[in-house]
Order: structure tokens, then sequence, then C-alpha cells
């Protein structure tokens, strides 16, 4: 993987639902780089193709047509199984609507993801327990998403996608369901992440306020980018 | 990682014990049953095994008259002599012996004590062709069979109750008025295959039966040991051809006695056992179908239920083999339980089964194991539908659905 290429590139994507009478273009022509580093927020209208075109960088979904490619790879023509090996490797998501295992506990959640790439036990607990550390969640290690807060349940969330070290953060709405307060807090955690860590980050928000912690706001109306500004690092 | 993915299916089960339990009804009853029947089945054949060695090996029972099979035998019909059996051990080949045999129940006493003897007259061949063994002293001798002596050879029973620790070996039994010196003693038979005791038998030589037993020269049957299995209906006819040529029977009338091949009886015996053994395996496999099928139904509706759990472990990087390994594993440990729940009750029935039917209670390992490895391929069969089926979801679908 050559490090002249961009961590993400969209060239003329769009994304169809349905068929038909009832087809929904919830992409209609993407351009877009995003380059290592960067802390990207998007916005837009509900129904604009944020969440859409996350899916897309997220490797969950793929183009109808148009090229898409993260970190110089092509993702199109790729097998279930490849995407789930750059989603692993490369990754992290953190779902609007936490996505969390209801059953497990906070450390088994954060576990999930090492699991699936075959790491050993002690390394497996260590590095989770130093993941919720991180997100300020000590001590809640073994309770179930059901006897956490919503915003201590985010913060799960976003532990669990930073713990595997992912180059790019992926973060639908992570404070939708949050209080101005969780927001902030949360925020910041992210922003740290973005500072310290040098992970990429890519956040949907409605919220200005929340919007004003990155780097560059990108707008989505109608399937389509309507503004893309960089503004003065904060 | 499978240790993970054991740990994880055993607590999904967990979660729906009632619902598991139902869905391996047709496990637990399909393995039960095979575990059931084919421990009884064991057990039945060890027992007709038993006694076809009890029996001596490849023998033919002569016996007068066309009687119906059991001890006894009627009394009209003419009985053999003792050319009838000389003729036979002259003319037969391919066989270990000829053994003349004219019993009576009486009793056998000695000093105080006395007890119900099978007093039986025969001659030396009798020992081998019935596979009794010389536990002590030494059975006839060619001048006391001549001759008629007072010499006999008692059975285990005898030995115990009338000479109780005390070694009988030249001490005289007394039978009726008549009484003889203990040459020898055999070791114990055990029951015979219609449960009379086989060991309860004072044996005399024929002639000094005739003379001093029962006054007369009958021989109640004619014990044929052959050597090889293969050659037994070849000697059955070859006996018959001398005895009715003996005997004097036109060609067209019916014979005026009886050859049994009584191992064949036996076996015949064993075989149904296998038959039966076999039929219940066929309602087994039914059974296990339909449980394959439960497990297969439960899988599914596992499937739908996790969806989202399914599409969150593919988004955050499960390959398609670890989310199939996950359900397979799940279905495995399902028919697994079901498996050990079927063994434990099929082998609680086995021993139920044993002791009203009073034959051995022989649990086979490798049943046990074939039972086990029979489910575990059951899960993976009917399991794998399934889990391809969660395997291959789309991650973005699955976690739209709630
Ligand atoms: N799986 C799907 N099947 C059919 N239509 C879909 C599907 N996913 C999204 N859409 C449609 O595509 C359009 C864009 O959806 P998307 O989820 O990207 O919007 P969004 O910008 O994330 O909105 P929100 O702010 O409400 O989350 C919408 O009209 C939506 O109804
Ligand atoms: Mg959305």
């Amino acid at each position: 993987m050559s490090g002249e290429a961009p961590l993400v590139s969209f060239t003329g994507v769009t994304r169809f639902y349905g068929e038909g009478g009832g087809l929904v273009r919830a992409l209609a022509g993407v351009d877009l780089t995003i380059n290592r580093g960067e802390f990207i927020a998007i916005m837009g209208p509900s129904g604009s193709g944020k969440s859409t075109a996350m899916n897309i960088i997220g490797c969950l979904d793929r183009p109808s047509s148009g090229s898409f490619t993260l970190l110089g790879v092509e993702v199109n023509h790729l097998s279930q199984d490849q995407r789930a090996l750059l989603r692993r490797n490369f990754v992290g998501f953190v779902f609007q609507g936490f996505n969390l295992l209801n059953r497990t506990t906070a450390i088994e959640n954060v576990e999930l993801p090492l699991i699936y790439r075959g790491m050993g036990r002690r390394e497996r607990r260590e590095r989770a327990r130093e993941a919720l550390h991180r997100v300020g969640l000590q001590g809640r290690e073994h309770h179930t998403p059901g006897e956490l807060s919503g915003g201590q349940q985010q913060r799960v969330a976003i532990a669990r996608a930073i713990v595997t070290d992912p180059l790019l953060l992926l973060a639908d709405e992570p404070t939708g369901n949050l209080d101005s307060q969780r927001s902030l807090e949360i925020m910041e955690l992210i922003a740290r992440l973005n500072e310290e860590r040098g992970i990429t980050v890519v956040m949907v928000t409605h919220e200005p306020g929340m919007a004003g912690f990155a780097h560059r706001i990108i707008r989505f109306v109608d399937g389509r980018i309507a503004s893309d500004e960089q503004r003065a690092a904060a | 990682m499978l240790w993970e993915t054991v740990k994880l299916a055993m607590s999904s089960i967990r979660r729906n014990v009632l619902r598991s339990v139902l869905t391996l009804l047709g496990i637990v009853i399909g393995v039960g049953a095979v575990i059931a029947m084919v421990t009884l089945g064991n057990g039945a054949s060890s027992k007709v095994q038993e006694n076809l060695a009890k029996l001596g090996s490849n023998m033919l029972i002569v016996r007068p008259g066309q009687t119906t099979f059991g001890p006894g035998g009627s009394t009209d019909a003419r009985s053999f002599d003792e050319r009838d059996v000389a003729a036979l051990k002259n003319d037969l080949s391919g066989i270990r012996g000829v053994a003349p045999t004219a019993q009576k129940q009486m009793k056998a006493v000695f000093g105080a004590l006395n007890y119900d003897a099978s007093v039986t007259g025969t001659n030396t061949d009798w020992f081998t062709v019935q596979d009794w063994v010389l536990e002590d002293g030494r059975v006839f001798s060619d001048s006391e069979l001549r001759a008629g002596a007072s010499v006999c050879v008692i059975g285990a029973t005898i030995t115990r109750e009338l000479f109780a620790g005390q070694d009988p070996i030249g001490e005289r039994l007394r039978i009726g008025n008549f009484s003889c010196e203990v040459i020898g003693r055999m070791a114990a038979k055990g029951q015979s295959a219609f449960g009379s005791d086989q060991d309860a038998i004072v044996v005399l030589p024929l002639r000094t039966y005739h003379r001093r037993i029962a006054g007369n020269t009958r021989i109640g049957a004619i014990s044929i040991s052959v050597t090889e299995a293969a050659a037994i209906p070849r000697v059955q006819r070859d006996a018959e051809d001398v005895l009715r040529e003996r005997r004097r029977i036109m060609p067209g009338d019916e014979d005026d006695f009886t050859i049994r091949d009584l191992t064949q009886i036996l076996a015949t015996m064993a075989s149904t056992t296998a038959i039966l053994t076999g039929l219940l395996g066929a309602v087994a496999a039914v059974s296990l179908l339909v449980g394959g099928i439960g497990i297969m139904n439960i899988m599914l509706v596992s499937v739908t239920e996790r969806t989202r759990e399914i599409g969150i472990r593919l988004a955050i990087g499960a390959l398609e083999r670890q989310v199939l390994t996950q359900f397979l594993v799940e279905a495995v440990v399902l028919a697994l339980f079901g498996g050990v729940l079927g063994i434990a009750i099929g082998l609680g029935l086995a021993a139920a089964g044993a002791a009203v039917m009073d034959v051995p209670f022989n649990a086979d390992l490798k049943v046990i194991a074939l039972a086990f490895a029979v489910s575990a391929l059951i899960g993976v069969i009917f399991g794998f539908f399934p889990a391809r089926r969660a395997a291959r979801l789309d991650p973005i679908e699955a976690l739209r659905r709630e």
C-alpha cells in the first residue's frame, strides 16, 4: 500500500436502493478525497446520504457505480471476506445507535474485534482494559450495556472502535442521543484521539457545536456534496 | 478461538434451556433407543453365546421318535442300542466323538447327605462332546466301560452339596441300592441353555447304568460332535442314512428318530435378536432425522433472532468462516447435549431392561462413542444450512434489523 495514495478516495460514487418506481438515490455522484490525519465532520439533512457514504468508507457497503479506494485499493470488486479484513485491520466504526452486544459485558464487547483477529486471551484482555481506560470507563469493565448509561454505552462503542488501533475512525452521530455535557466529553475524547494518536476521524453530526471540533466540514444535500470547507485548526 | 466459540454456544443454549431441550427430544429419543437396544441386544446375544458354549461346539443330538424339542422325549419309540453307537462311530467321518446317553433323576447319597442328581450312563466320548473339564481324578478306562465297573465321575454341584470341602475321589457314592467309587470330578459348567443345573450330575459307564440303574439297555439320546461347523449338514445326512439302514426304514417312510443341530437353533435365536436390533435401529434413525430437522429449525430461528448480533460481528471484522464456525459449533454443542442425554437415558433403560430380562448389562464403549460421533455429525449436517445463512448475511441489512 503506497504512502502516496490518499486514505480515502471517491470518484463519481453513486448508491441506489430499490428498483423501478421505488428507486432511491442515496448518493448521486460524489467525489471526495480524505487524507491521513484529517478530522472531518459530515453534516446535512436527514436522508441526504451521510450514513450511506460512511458505510461505503467503512467497506460495509459498495457503490452502485463509480470508484471507491481505501489506501489505494479499489474496494468495489473485493469479496465480503476481503472487505471484512480491511475493516478489521484499518477501520474503527462507531455506529449510529451503539450496536453493542447486549448480553455481553463492556470488556467482552471491546474484545470482540481482537477475538476475530485471533489475538491471545491475555493480550486481548489487556488491550481492551486499556481502551476502556482511555474512554474513562475503568471500573465498568464487567457491566453489560443495559447496566450502563447512554454516554457510557457510547464510550464502550468508541473503545471497541479504537481497540484495534485503526487508521480511520468512523463515527455516525456519536453524540446523537446524549445531553450536551456528555456530548462535549465524547467530542473531546475523539479530538484527542485525532490529535495525539494521529487517527483520521470522519464523523457525522447534526450539531454545529460538535462539528466545530473538526478541521473540515462537508455538507451533503440530496446525495451530493453541497459544500466542503476547510477550517482553521481550533 | 474455538474455546470462545464453545463458551458462546453454551451460553446461548443456557439462555433457552427449555426450547433447547424440546428441540433435542428427537435426538435424545433416537440416541436413547439405539443405546438401549444395542446394549440390551449385546446382553441377550452374549447370553446366547454363553449358552452355545455350554452346549458344546458343533453338536448334533439324535433322539428316538419324532419328538418335539426339549429334555425327555417320547418313550414309546424304538430306542437306540450300543451297536447303533458303534455303527455311527465307524461310518461317520469328520467327527470328534459319538456319545450315547441314558439318564434318570435319582437321589445321590453320601453319608447323611443326599441330593437330586441326573444319573447319566455314557462313554468317554461324552466328556469331549459336551466339553466337560475334568478338575481332578480321571474318566472311565476302556475296561471299566466294557465291564460295567462301579465307578463314577461327579459334577461340581454334587461335589459341593455332598462332599462340602472334602476330597470326593475314592469315596463311595450311593444311588438307590447301588454304590460306586468316585474316580473323577468335573469343573462347573453352570446352567444349561434351558435353565437347569448341568452340574448336578453323576456319570456312570453306560453298561453300569444299564445293569445297575435302568434294568434295560435303552439309550435315550446320542450326541455327535462334529469337528468343523461347515461339516454339520453333511454329518447330519450321513448319520440319518446310517440309522435308517440300521433301523430298516423303507425309502419314502418317515424317520422314527430325530437329529437336531442345537448350534443351529441357538444361532437362529441370536440372529432373531440381530434382526430386532436392526429394526429398532431403523426406528432410531428416523427419530435422529427428526431430531436433526429440529436442530436445523431451532438454528434458523436463532439466526433470525440474532440477525443484529451477526451484523455487528460481521461489521467489526468477523469473516464468513468465523460466523459459520460459531453457528456450526452451536449446533454441534446442541446436538451433543442431546446425544449425551440420550446416552444416559439409553443406558438407564438398558440397565433396567437387563435386570428385568435377566440378561447381562454390557455397556459397549464403541457404541457409546459412535452415538456421540453421530450426534456431532447430525449437528454439523443440520447446522450447516442455518450457519451458512448467518455467515452470508449482508452486514448493513443485518444492522438495520431491530
Ligand atoms: N438499505 C436501504 N434500503 C433502501 N433505502 C435506503 C437504505 N439505506 C438508506 N436508504 C435511503 O437512502 C437515503 C439516504 O439514507 P442515509 O441513511 O444515508 O441518510 P442519512 O443522511 O444518514 O440520514 P440520517 O441523518 O437520518 O441518518 C434515504 O432516503 C434512505 O431512505
Ligand atoms: Mg444516518
